[in-house]
């Protein structure tokens, strides 16, 4: 008999990184159907090779610091990165921009740091803000979309090899147009795009899309329902106030929600869990606040949207809060206040 | 409390945080009726199957022993006997393997059964309830009953309540939350009549206020059973959702009463007292029916044996016997765990015996409990947070561990984890987590008994010192009365001044005594009552000859009556010693509960403190008796006299202050009154302190020759002088390497224990002539590997470490081990030269050696502290 030694717990629950991993990977693909269907195969494009990049790069640096390759592109947090990445750009990202982004995230971002786990920063959304400083022509260049039309396959190809830009086909957000006609009333009322069914034209189908992949990874228990709601809240209640005060300088609460990467966001990005606060009342506090931050930038910022700045001011904010927020250990009259992480 | 659950109105349930629901796997064993377990060729029985000390064997190898007979009686006051499970032949006293993480073996007796099952005598009790509780504690204590769900605590122990301890609450746990366990569940379904019967006998020991058993409801019949089993008794039976590890003791107690146990507490503190269905069946077989412990219910479940069940098994029987017994399937035998799967240990020995704490026994393949995966980076998920029951945070203990970070760890409350392993369950990237754990409160552990262990070599040195200095005071005075004793004849007024000088002498003798009787009681000398004794002495021999110089004067015979003095001296002193007995037990108790290294040494204090005890009292008798005292009256020596009330009042200013907390904790009404009082006693303690300060001041001072450590200025083998921001700069510097440093050491040990576990199950395997090893080999090579490479990385940062040391301090680590051994050397020389000459030399000579004593000491001391800095400060502890 040859018997096994080991530690107890002798079992272990089901759940295995590498599921959690794809099970994040499957909750983002009606976000991404959705922005194939409205802005040409562009995303997808960038997704594929985002993923290439990422796994190469990891690989790559794996090497270089000495760890089992295998074991650690297991685990699938770089496919993540890399897809969360490709979702956030614009579909007419060429391919060097993304590769710069992705391979930025892994490098710099993720393995500089020390590997899963150990990055303070959410690497997708370090790669992002990189190339929005870098190159904010090529990262506020939206396409397509009503009222314009969408690129046909050849075109996202030329894009995506960086060939030839999409004259008559580009156009801007919806968030981008109520930020440059906020209080114009005539201008607001004209501009179609800012006139869908409850929200931006268009971009409420992507929100919608993202927040039904949310929803299932709520359901599958891959997150916690704490940051999304937080974060959703912290976003709406000050959006609410506003437009309670002047509906013409401040978007609803809805158009809030359902515009830009509000869902991606609240869902997918700020969910990373190891650059967010750790305990239950941490993560209401780290949301609510990332929340509340994209609202403001939004709406007094210079950029049009606010999702990667936010998180990345409280993954550097999230030490503090889990510093404050441990929880009082059984046997104890109130919780120690130690060293965070 | 919020999550407040009703059940049936009365019947309220609290929840604690976290909890897992893992698959139950109970059905596999308990469908049938418990079965008798196998008659092994011999039975193991080894001396400690409890927490304490070992039992002491009293047999011979050769007797031929009866069933129940006393083979091994308990020893010391935390102990449990051993009795023979069946009749037969004891073949060998000596150590064997048992059931131990770490693979030890331990002391056992081997008993041959001769087949006949013969009972020895058995006393039953028709009417246990007509002893005294003490008697009942006795007769628990030696039916060897220890707590049969757990640590294997001695009951008899658990349930002797201290004077002020009340129980609010007796909870009996048949929660049995650990999947596969199924041993309590037909316990409480076949035999709930027999387990009332021991609750009954524990409600008489105890007398609660009331009575909870908690039973998850999982487990319908059994809280069936017992609830009609129950009908007229005090019980309320109380049904808990199922949750692991609401069996845990301090979560039932949450989950029951609200109540959190204290950080490092017993259940007692809170009035409650735990013990399992099993203990308490245990306590009717040995009442009831006279039957001492031997046998229990023990699960056989998994996936490799044919018949899983509930054996009743007698204690000893080896662990392969019972798995022959239920049908094992040695080919698919790939995990055997004693224990539940959650907190059991594996076995690889299946030679060792079942225990009085053995409740379960796993035999699986891998594809019941598969061969742990490779361990992920943490994510951070908090999923081991969520889990924990006792709101610890997993993931940052699991960092502070892997980096060795003792200090944080404990910050983070890491002793107060209970190896529950919830988180490591639901960890989705398969980090041992509790492993982990386990390792780092060993190093704590270790750390602290070290600790310990210096302090008492430092208390050692200077009682010794106290010592020296005594017996010099005592022989200067003996020469003297010598001297004086050779004059006595001459004149008058040489005598009375020689007189006078004796007097002096010797109330210099007495004071120096008082001062080591007072150092000793501040650092709580266990021989604190000789020291006394001398002070009485002292005192004596001082009174002596002032009222000789007295006499001399007035030539009036001094007074001798001082019977009821004496009397009430010794009285307290037997109060005091008795007290302090009591504290070591409790501490003792406490340090065993807790499985905490120094239990033994606390016990074996308690054991001298409680012989000094009955010495004292002895002595009480004797004086009662009429012996003569031979102290004499003394005149009330002032600083004494405020010594004892300054001690009067701050003893009463405690009482005050435990009262004013008991009042609080019951939010009393008369809790402001009370502490308003402890405040006057403070203010009164305070005052009278200051008195003997003064006093103490206005008397001489005696001589004084033991070093103070503080004295001299330490700037041996400091930084060198650079700039104060490089100074810093290289801190950090030091730090991080320090840093670095932990981190691979833990890494090497953890890589090098896997290692060697794969090498010996690789080596097990081969023993037993697995066929397929290449794939064991391949892991263990694999495994060397990773081991070689991380000492080797360890190795290039020591040097690295070693030579910025050098850089550092001008000292390289040679040297200043050197220091530290030279000085060292050189204090044992003087302290032995010192020895030699005691009776010899001088009382100049003397002198002069105990001070140089004292410097060299105090030399070693920095030395010691220097090399020990320089380790530190560098990660490099020695190997
Ligand atoms: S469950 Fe595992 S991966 Fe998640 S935070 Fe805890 S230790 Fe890290
Ligand atoms: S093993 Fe310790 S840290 Fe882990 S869940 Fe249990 S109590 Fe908490």
């Amino acid at each position: 008999m040859a018997l096994i030694n080991a530690s107890s717990p002798h079992t272990r629950g089901p759940v295995d990184t590498g599921m959690v991993m794809r099970q994040v990977i499957y909750a983002t693909l009606p976000g991404l159907a959705i922005l194939t269907l409205l802005f040409g195969i562009g995303t997808l494009l960038n997704v594929v090779w985002a993923i290439l990049v990422a796994v190469l790069c990891e690989a790559a640096m794996l090497r270089a610091r000495g760890r089992p390759i295998a074991l650690y592109l297991r685990d699938g947090s770089a496919v993540v990165t890399a897809v969360l990445l490709a979702l956030a750009l614009p579909p007419t990202a060429p391919w060097w921009l993304t590769f710069i982004g992705v391979a930025f995230a892994i490098i710099v971002a993720k393995q500089l740091y020390g590997g899963l786990g150990m990055n303070p920063f959410n690497p997708a959304m370090v790669g992002y803000v990189l190339l929005l400083i870098s190159f904010p022509v090529a990262m506020t260049n939206w396409v397509g979309g009503a009222p314009y039309r969408t690129p046909d396959v050849l075109e996202s190809v030329f894009q995506f090899l960086g060939h030839g830009a999409l004259d008559g086909l580009s156009g801007a957000t919806p968030l981008d147009t109520f930020r440059t006609f906020a209080g114009n009333a005539d201008a607001l009322d004209r501009m179609i795009v800012l006139h869908g069914r409850w929200a931006g034209l268009g971009w409420e189908w992507v929100n919608l899309a993202f927040l039904l992949g949310g929803l299932y990874l709520l359901f599958r228990r891959v997150i916690g329902w704490h940051i999304p709601l937080a974060f959703l809240a912290g976003l709406a209640l000050p959006a609410l106030i506003a437009w309670q005060i002047d509906p013409l300088r401040y978007a609803d609460p809805l158009f809030h929600l359902f515009s830009g990467g509000t869902m991606l966001g609240a869902f997918f990005i700020a969910t990373d869990p190891v650059s967010a606060a750790t305990s239950s009342r941490g993560r209401l506090i780290y949301g609510a606040l990332i929340g509340i931050l994209i609202w403001v930038i939004r709406t007094y910022g210079g950029y049009p949207d606010a999702v990667a700045f936010s998180v990345l001011l409280l993954n550097l904010a999230a030490p503090f809060i889990d510093y404050y927020t441990r929880p009082r250990t059984y046997g104890h009259e109130r919780a120690k206040r130690g060293a965070g992480s | 409390m919020l999550a407040r659950l009703f059940r049936g109105g009365t019947r309220e349930i609290f929840d604690f945080p976290g909890g897992i629901h893992p698959p139950e796997h109970k059905s596999e064993s308990n469908t049938t009726p418990i079965l008798p377990g196998p008659l092994p060729s011999q039975l193991i029985l080894p001396l400690n199957m409890h927490i304490g000390a070992p039992a002491r064997p009293l047999v011979q190898v050769g007797d031929k022993v009866l069933k129940g007979q006393h083979l091994a009686e308990g020893n010391g006051a935390v102990s449990a006997p051993v009795h023979a499970p069946t009749s037969g032949t004891v073949v060998a006293i000596g150590p064997r393997p048992i059931q131990h993480p770490s693979g030890m073996d331990a002391p056992c007796l081997v008993l041959e059964p001769d087949g006949e099952d013969r009972w020895g005598d058995r006393a039953p009790l028709d009417d246990p309830f007509a002893l005294s509780p003490g008697e009942l504690l006795e007769r628990i204590a030696e039916a060897g009953i220890v707590g049969l769900g757990g640590a294997g605590f001695p009951t008899s122990v658990k349930v002797s309540l201290g004077d002020h301890q009340r129980v609010r609450e007796l909870i009996v746990n048949g929660v049995e939350c650990e999947p596969f366990i199924t041993a309590d569940d037909r316990l409480m379904r076949e035999r709930a009549a027999d387990i009332v019967q021991g609750i009954q006998v524990l409600q008489y020991l105890l007398n609660p206020e009331r009575t909870l058993l908690g039973i998850e409801d999982n487990k319908p019949e059994a809280a069936a059973a017992l609830r009609a089993a129950a009908v007229g008794a005090d019980i309320d039976v109380r049904v808990v959702p199922t949750k692991y590890p609401s069996g845990g003791e301090k979560q039932l107690i949450q989950l029951l009463t609200g109540k959190e146990v204290g950080s490092g507490g017993l259940p007692i503190q809170v009035g409650v007292v735990c013990q399992n269905v099993g203990t308490a069946y245990a306590l009717k077989r040995a009442l009831f029916d006279g039957e001492p412990l031997i046998s229990r219910i023990t699960t056989v479940t998994g996936d490799a044996v044919a018949r899983p069940g509930n054996y009743e098994v007698l204690l000893g029987t080896p662990v392969a016997e019972l798995l022959q017994h239920a049908g094992v399937d040695k080919t698919r035998l790939q995990r055997l765990v004693l224990g539940g799967p959650m907190m059991g240990f594996t076995l690889h020995n299946p030679a060792i015996p079942l225990v009085k704490t053995s409740n379960c026994l796993i035999a699986a393949s891998t594809d019941l409990l598969p061969e742990p995966e490779p361990e992920q980076a943490c994510i951070r998920c908090g999923a081991c947070a969520d889990a924990c029951p006792a709101s610890l945070l997993p993931q940052q203990l699991y960092w502070y561990a892997k980096n060795d970070d003792l200090e944080r760890a404990q910050q983070q409350n890491l002793m107060d984890c209970i190896e529950c392993g919830a988180c490591a369950y639901v960890c989705p990237s398969h980090i041992p987590l509790v492993q982990y754990y386990r390792y780092a409160k060993g190093e704590i552990r270790i750390q602290a008994a070290e600790r310990a262990k210096a302090d008492r070599a430092r208390e050692r040195f200077e009682a010794r010192q106290a010592r020296v200095e005594k017996e010099q005071a005592e022989k200067e005075a003996r020469r003297r009365a010598r001297q004086q004793a050779n004059r006595a004849p001459a004149a008058a007024g040489d005598n009375a001044a020689a007189l006078k000088q004796a007097s002096l002498d010797a109330s210099k003798a007495y004071k120096a005594a008082v001062k080591a009787a007072k150092e000793a009681e501040n650092r709580g000398d266990p021989d604190l009552t000789r020291y006394q004794a001398e002070v009485e002495k002292r005192k004596t021999a001082a009174d002596q000859a002032k009222a000789a110089v007295r006499d001399a004067g007035k030539a009036a015979p001094p007074s001798t009556d001082t019977h009821p003095k004496a009397e009430a001296d010794l009285k307290k002193q037997v109060a005091d010693a008795s007290a302090a007995y009591k504290n070591a037990l409790r501490e003792a108790k406490a340090a065993l509960a807790e499985e905490r290294e120094d239990a033994a040494t606390l016990q074996s204090r308690a054991e001298t403190l409680k012989a000094e005890a009955d010495r004292l009292k002895a002595a009480l008798r004797d004086a009662r008796a009429g012996q003569p005292a031979s102290a004499p009256t003394a005149a009330p020596d002032p600083v004494e006299a405020l010594k004892k009330a300054v001690a009067e009042a701050s003893s009463a200013y405690k009482a005050a202050v435990k009262a004013t907390k008991e009042a609080e904790q019951n939010e009393a009404d008369d809790a402001a009154r009370l502490r308003a009082e402890a405040d006057r006693l403070k203010a009164k303690a305070d005052e009278l302190k200051q008195q003997l300060r003064d006093a103490k001041a206005a008397a001489p001072a005696t001589p004084k020759a033991a070093p103070s450590p503080a004295a001299a200025a330490a700037p041996t083998t400091t930084e060198p002088a650079g700039a104060g921001g490089q100074a810093s700069a290289s801190d950090e510097e030091a730090a991080k390497q320090q840093k670095r440093l932990n981190a691979l050491k833990t890494a090497y040990k953890m890589a090098h224990k896997q290692y060697k576990e794969a090498h010996s199950a690789l080596d097990r395997a081969r023993r037993d002539g697995a066929v397929d090893l290449a794939a064991m080999e391949a892991r263990v090579e694999k495994l060397k590997s990773k081991a070689d490479h991380t000492r080797d990385a360890l190795d290039a940062l020591m040097d690295e470490t070693k030579a910025s040391l050098l850089a550092h301090t001008g000292k390289d680590l040679k040297t200043l081990k050197l220091d530290a051994a030279r000085a060292e050397t050189a204090l044992r020389d003087k302290s032995d030269e010192l020895k030699r000459l005691r009776d010899t030399a001088d009382e100049d000579t003397l002198k002069r050696l105990t001070s140089e004593l004292g410097t060299l000491e105090h030399d070693a001391h920095l030395a010691r502290r220097a090399l020990k800095q320089a380790l530190e400060e560098h990660g490099l502890t020695e190997e």
